[in-house]
């Protein structure tokens, strides 16, 4: 199943990508990077507005979007995996993590 | 580049000849509806404040009362006040009419009127004689160096940083290259994005006050003890896509162009300098929409997501929709949609352009969709408790 010209990357070394239209599972989107075309193989339904991942990323690892750091991966994610607050935090701000 | 707006006699320039209705304490809220509802035209707002304030806190509602009075898109005012607060409305109205001699001022006070009801009639029949007054008043040619333009984002989504965002700041930069001021606010939506705005300050000091401000709301967060998540990013952002305050502030950012950076100021304060400027204010909608009113932005273009209704009693304010969904979904209170850019139909340029024509449109007369509303949303930031 194809699903084209559904999704945004707003720079070249952003790990995710935006969907601007809803992207079910098994779906292959079609992303232009720099120019080029590429297409991703989403695995699990992407919202309208939200991310899903461009590379592998793992636990830790800075997402990056905007060519900036929008948080870390709290688990492994895999390419093609809804990007969200479920497996992203915040590195700002987080009163929850200041000593007691 | 010229807009039709109208010079006041002390050289300030307004876009609107509103008279306002200001109670300067919660408790001539009531008095100063009644007054507004009675003469047509009139505006007004409503607010908490006003009484057992101290210190910097009082200071700081005093100041946004006032300055709401001696905004130049208002022609006349009428202050109410109960007789016994803090925030007395004969020392506002006197320092209005100080301030702005063109003015014309009026006080009510409930205690000495002898009720509500004799209230609003001394001050419907004040608001009256301001109104036909200032129907008199003629719109002239203006330079549109002298326009002083506030932006804004609430009810964010994932399309803000994509499509109105971008676009606001295209504008932004042609109101700027125009000799014109910018407004760039709400600190904590610039979390994660600080170092950008930073990088374009015209000097160390300003530089270094925009890492001093960001650091001050992050610590505020901080203080509470929790995740600053779900307060910012709120709940509706998250659903519209948005993860983090990171990437909501990478988002927000935009609005403010790429020129570069001339001061950091605090919440409410005076504008003075051209070019674009950082206000000091919470992300908190209408918070923010008080400030920059309060600091003398003639006009103010809101871009929503999610789509809100909000509107500035005496400042204009433009709402654009991020995407062609919700501007079709809550038409009534879109001015503009910039969703056009997601589905590829115009470039981030040809809405920004837009959005320019708009700001001068809007302020030779256009009335936008939230004055038609009559949206009258005031709220000041409190910094110390209620005593």
């Amino acid at each position: 199943m194809e699903n084209k010209a559904s999704a945004i990357v707003m720079k070249p070394n952003d790990s995710v990508a935006t969907v601007v239209e809803e992207v079910q599972a098994g779906s292959d989107v079609l992303l232009e990077v720099n120019g080029a075309t590429r297409t991703v193989h989403v695995t699990q339904r992407i919202p309208f507005g939200h991310k899903f991942a461009l590379k592998d990323i793992a636990k830790g690892e800075m997402v990056i979007k905007y060519g900036e750091a929008i948080g870390a991966a709290t688990q492994d994610i895999q390419i093609g995996q809804h990007v969200h607050v479920h497996n992203v935090e915040s590195c700002r701000g987080r009163g929850d993590k200041q000593a007691k | 580049m010229e807009f039709m707006g109208y010079r006041r006699s002390d050289g300030s320039v307004g876009i609107r000849n509103h008279v306002l209705v200001m109670p300067t304490v919660v408790c001539a809220n009531r008095v100063a509806r009644g007054i507004a509802q009675n003469v047509q035209g009139a505006v007004w707002f409503e607010h908490q404040h006003g009484c057992s304030q101290i210190g910097a806190d009082a200071a700081l509602t005093e100041k946004i009362l006032l300055q709401h009075g001696t905004h130049p898109n208002v022609s006349g005012v009428v202050v109410v006040g109960l007789g016994c607060e803090t925030i007395r409305a004969q020392d506002i109205a006197a320092e209005i009419k100080r301030q702005c001699p063109y003015k014309t001022v009026h006080c009510v006070i409930m205690q000495d009127e002898g009720g509500s009801f004799k209230a609003i009639a001394a001050g419907s029949s004040a608001a009256q004689k301001m109104l036909m007054e200032a129907s008199l008043l003629e719109r002239e040619p203006i330079n549109a160096s002298e326009l002083i333009l506030g932006t804004e984002c609430g009810g964010s989504d994932a399309c803000s940083g994509m499509s109105a965002n971008p676009a606001l700041g295209y504008a932004s930069d042609l109101l700027i290259d125009a000799g014109g001021t910018v407004i760039l606010a709400e600190t904590p939506e610039l979390i994660g994005a600080e170092h950008l705005v930073a990088a374009r300050a015209v000097n160390e000091q300003v530089a270094k006050r925009c890492y001093e401000v960001i650091q001050q709301r992050e610590d505020g967060a901080k203080a509470m003890g929790v995740d600053m998540r779900g307060g910012n990013p709120t709940p509706g952002n998250i659903e519209g896509g948005l993860t983090t305050i990171e990437e909501k502030s990478l988002g927000c950012v935009y609005k403010g162009g790429t020129r570069p950076l001339q001061d950091v100021i605090d919440y409410g304060d005076k504008i003075t300098k051209k070019g674009l400027i950082w206000m000091d204010t919470p992300g908190n909608d209408i918070e923010q929409l008080t400030a920059m009113v309060a600091g003398g932005c003639h006009i103010v273009v809101f871009t929503t997501g999610r789509g809100t209704a909000t509107g500035s009693p005496i400042a204009p304010t433009v709402k654009i929709a991020t995407n062609t969904a919700m501007y079709e979904k809550m038409n009534d209170n879109m001015d503009g949609n910039a969703g056009t850019v997601i589905t590829g139909e115009e470039t981030i340029q040809q809405v920004g352009q837009r959005i320019f024509d708009e700001i001068l449109r809007v302020a030779s007369g256009k009335r936008t969709k939230a004055e038609l509303l009559g949206q009258n949303d005031f709220s000041i930031s409190r910094i110390g408790p209620s005593m």
